[in-house]
């Protein structure tokens, strides 16, 4: 028992929340697999093993208890995070680099679990597609699900041509800001080998799983309501509005909200409690500014999504957010601190 | 139907009331010897009247107050004083303090108990009469009673709350005395608020207490006069904190720094009306109190023991397990374990819980913060508790401050809550301990520093006076010499003044010569 009061703790830990999102990003991995194939999960494994390794021997190097901080699930939440924001059939080492970075730099030489500003899975995210953008444009086509393919895409020779496209996100930009082609949003979205009902063809399956598996962690309380509400509704009033005002250049809210990274970013990404905004009036801020930037890159930027830079822009901001947003006390509610 | 208001977090563990509410109160057997502390009252100890030998009867004075906010104590039983020793008292540190041990004649008489009527008295001598017949708050902090019934010119008492809350785990005395004294708990808050002027009463209990609520409501059906309301509040710890009750029952929200007659209500706990009660309408002064002796025993229940009683001998009534690994004073969200339960019962003992690995088993190893804010969502004073434990821990005591460390009641709500299991009430109780500290020395240094600025300020003086004599005296020679107009004389008065110390030096030292 404690040696001081309260002696009576509920029982949770930061081992039970972890495994709560992992739970909650099941539904969305059900989909990916259904409708791309096995590929995810080799990925998912991959990372696994190299975040596990890699958070392992941090934490020896460290002199820190190893299998204390290691049962604590947080390194495969970034893992998992990372295999779901990579492109399924990147190779092997991209996957393994990328983990690499997230735990080794932008969480454990800021000081482990607890300390890093930045969320380490955009971290990873971002260091790739700067520096591998060859391998993070090519994402599989819904259907293209022949496994042998997809293992000799990640382990051997990439023979890629029968099976990648581009984002549905991406095509549309790159038809977009083409000159000459005189598209559309509705021209390009009528594609209907590329696209759905209201996003990609298979994607917005895959977002809805997310939106699943992130209203229940709502209701379970491991996450607040404030950062997904406000990241939606700012991305949809945005994407909805510029709509409104030129539906030929801008795609409406249903279509952004179901493309991409959003649902993720949304509920899982944004969430991160460590490198995210703290005050309930701070985190509407911090979710509303991710879904803007993102919004700003999708639309004008040189990347097809961009909730990777949008979140990691907005950590920086996290410390005057939260030092502005400062909640009331008790007692003093007429004057704020 | 009064309109109830709600304080944010707040937390609901399992109440475990049931174990020892059942039950009726037993009153606990009449100790041998008894020891009662000097020291049991926030503000000043009290002050010993008897010496080693004397006969004292129930009742009486033992110890005057020590001071403005100290009352008296009293014997709790009759017998012969066997000195005043230096004891273990209820403390966390295992505190020695001197007390007045008491050899019971076993024929427990009372001193001439003298019940008077407060409605024809005057409010300062009833004041005086709770103090001197002992009566503090029961609730836990022993704040002597008289003090808090008096306001200031800006202040004011409208409301009183009794507060029944009892929102601790565990903790069932108040529940009792409600279900078996709501009469004389409502006596003594009517005298409560008329001392203090209050023009109403307000009672506030935790849902959770239905046989408390109808025993005080059918209690208040039978009175007229003072408008009595008994009000259930909803079961959420801590809803029988001072500052959450108030907020609860009137709306209002006290800060840290001001207090309730500041804002027209004071609160009492039951049990202090009830002792209220007892000493002004019975003339029974302040000598045993309902003590829940509960958790990892045989039987639990509520006793009423003497003040004075030998903890261990009180567990012992209750039957205490083998496996139990330490005893708590309080409840289990804000009480502390006792290091020895050979100190004895004092006023401020509501309860007694025998914990044990099983009841409380240890938290998993302590982890990061990450910072999840659940700690935040579950403050009761609206506070981020993560950011003042990262202040504290890092010592950045100015920036735990900020954040309001003061305003924290260390009521274990974010300990309770926090998935990474961090002893957060530990960090703000060293970083107040440090920051009283720290003041207490920049004080001392405060006055060693005006000290030392008024020497220098003296010495100064001191040199521009003698210089200003100097300077005058200078300038009554020169008028002299001026006067004179010769400037021979000039050169005559200084071998003149040469002379004279010459002089005056062969006068000091005439071995020179």
């Amino acid at each position: 028992m404690p040696s001081n009061s309260p002696f009576l703790r509920q029982p949770a830990s930061v081992q039970s929340v972890m495994l709560k999102v992992l739970v909650a990003l099941l539904p969305g991995i059900a989909m990916y697999v259904w409708f791309f194939g096995w590929a995810v999960l080799i990925q998912i494994s991959l990372a696994s093993v190299t975040a596990l390794a890699a958070e392992a021997a941090m934490l020896a190097a460290r002199r820190k208890p190893v299998r204390h901080f290691l049962t604590d699930g947080s390194a495969l939440v970034t893992a998992w995070l990372i295999a779901l924001s990579l492109p399924s059939i990147v190779p092997w080492w991209l996957t393994v680099l990328a983990v690499l970075i997230a735990i080794v730099v932008a969480k454990h030489l800021y000081g482990g679990l607890g300390q890093n500003p930045f969320n380490p899975a955009m971290v990873a995210f971002a260091a790739m597609i700067v520096a591998y953008p060859q391998f993070m444009s090519q994402w599989p086509a819904a259907g293209a699900t022949d496994l042998a393919t997809q293992i000799n895409a990640i382990f051997g020779q990439r023979q890629l041509d029968a099976m990648v496209m581009a984002t549905p996100l991406d095509t549309l930009r790159t038809a977009l800001h083409t000159s000459g082609l005189n598209a559309t949003v509705e021209s390009v979205l009528a594609n209907k080998t590329t696209y759905g009902f209201l996003g990609g063809k298979g994607w917005e399956l895959v977002a809805l799983g997310y939106l699943i598996g992130g209203l229940w962690l709502v209701q379970q309380r491991v996450i607040t309501w404030q950062i997904p509400a406000a990241f939606i509704v700012a991305f949809g009033g945005i994407a909805g509005l510029t709509h409104l005002i030129d539906s030929a250049q801008f795609a409406g809210a249903g279509f952004h909200l179901f493309s991409g990274g959003a649902m993720l970013g949304a509920f899982f990404i944004a969430t991160d409690p460590v490198s995210a905004s703290t005050t309930p009036r701070g985190k509407l801020i911090y979710a509303a500014g991710i879904a803007l930037i993102d919004w700003v890159i999708r639309v004008y930027g040189a990347y097809p999504d961009g909730i990777a830079f949008s979140t990691l822009l907005m950590n920086i901001c996290v410390p005057l957010i939260d030092k502005s947003t400062q909640p009331p006390v008790f007692g003093h509610k007429e004057k704020r601190p | 139907m009064r309109q109830l208001f709600s304080f944010t977090g707040g937390v609901k563990p399992a109440s475990h009331k049931i174990e020892s509410n059942r039950g009726v109160v037993i009153v606990a057997p009449l100790p041998n010897v008894l020891v009662v502390p000097l020291r049991q009252n926030a503000g000043l100890p009290s002050r010993p009247l008897v010496q080693a030998g004397d006969k004292v009867l129930k009742g009486q004075t033992i110890a005057g107050p020590g001071g403005s906010i100290s009352v008296a104590i009293h014997a709790p039983t009759s017998g012969t004083v066997r000195g005043i020793e230096t004891h273990a008292i209820p403390h966390p540190s295992g505190l020695l303090a001197p007390c007045v041990v008491i050899e019971a004649d076993g024929e427990d008489r009372w001193i001439d108990r003298k019940p008077i009527d407060p409605y024809a008295l005057p409010a300062d001598e009833l004041r005086a009469r709770l103090r001197d017949a002992g009566v503090v708050g029961l609730g836990g902090a022993a704040f002597p009673s008289f003090v808090k019934t008096q306001h200031g010119p800006t202040q004011r008492i409208d409301t009183l709350i009794v507060n029944g809350a009892e929102c601790e785990p565990f903790i069932t005395c108040d529940d009792l005395l409600m279900r078996t004294q709501a009469g004389q708990i409502l006596e003594g808050a009517a005298v409560l608020a008329h001392i203090a002027g209050a023009q109403r009463v307000v009672v506030g209990i935790e849902d959770n207490k239905p046989e408390a609520v109808a025993a005080m409501t059918a209690a208040a059906g039978k009175r007229s006069g003072l408008p009595v309301e008994v009000i259930a509040v909803p079961t959420r710890y801590p809803a029988g904190g001072e500052k959450q009750l108030i907020r609860v029952l009137t709306g209002i929200e006290v800060p840290f720094g001001k207090l309730p007659p500041d804002y027209g209500v004071q609160c009492f706990n039951v049990a202090t009306a009830y002792a209220t009660a007892r000493a002004l309408l019975h003339g029974e002064p302040m000598i045993s109190r309902l003590v829940t002796v509960t958790g990892n025993v045989e039987r639990p229940g509520n006793f009423e023991v003497r003040i004075g009683m030998p903890i261990a001998d009180l567990v012992a009534l209750a039957g205490p397990k083998a496996d139990t690994d330490r005893n708590l004073m309080g409840g289990p969200m804000m009480g502390f374990a006792l290091p020895t339960l050979d100190a004895p019962v004092v006023k401020a003992t509501n309860c007694i819980l025998a914990a044990s690995k099983a009841l409380f088993p240890p938290p998993g190893p302590e982890m990061p913060c990450i910072r999840c804010g659940a700690c935040a969502r579950a403050c009761p004073m609206d506070l981020q508790p993560f950011e003042m434990y990262w202040f504290s821990r890092a010592k950045i005591l100015g920036k735990a401050q900020e954040y309001h460390l003061f305003d924290c009641i260390e009521c274990g709500c974010c300990a309770y809550v926090c998935p990474s299991r961090i002893p957060l009430v530990d960090y703000y109780r060293f970083a107040k301990s440090e920051i009283r500290a720290r003041e207490k020395e920049k004080d001392a240094a405060d006055v060693a520093r005006l000290r030392y600025e008024f020497r220098l300020e003296r010495e100064e003086r001191d040199k521009q006076e003698k210089a200003a004599k100097l300077a005058a005296k200078a300038a009554e020679t020169k008028a002299r010499l001026a006067e004179a107009g010769d400037a021979d004389d000039k050169k005559a008065m200084i071998a003149a003044a040469v002379a004279r110390t010459q002089e005056q030096k062969a006068e000091e030292n005439p071995s020179a010569e």
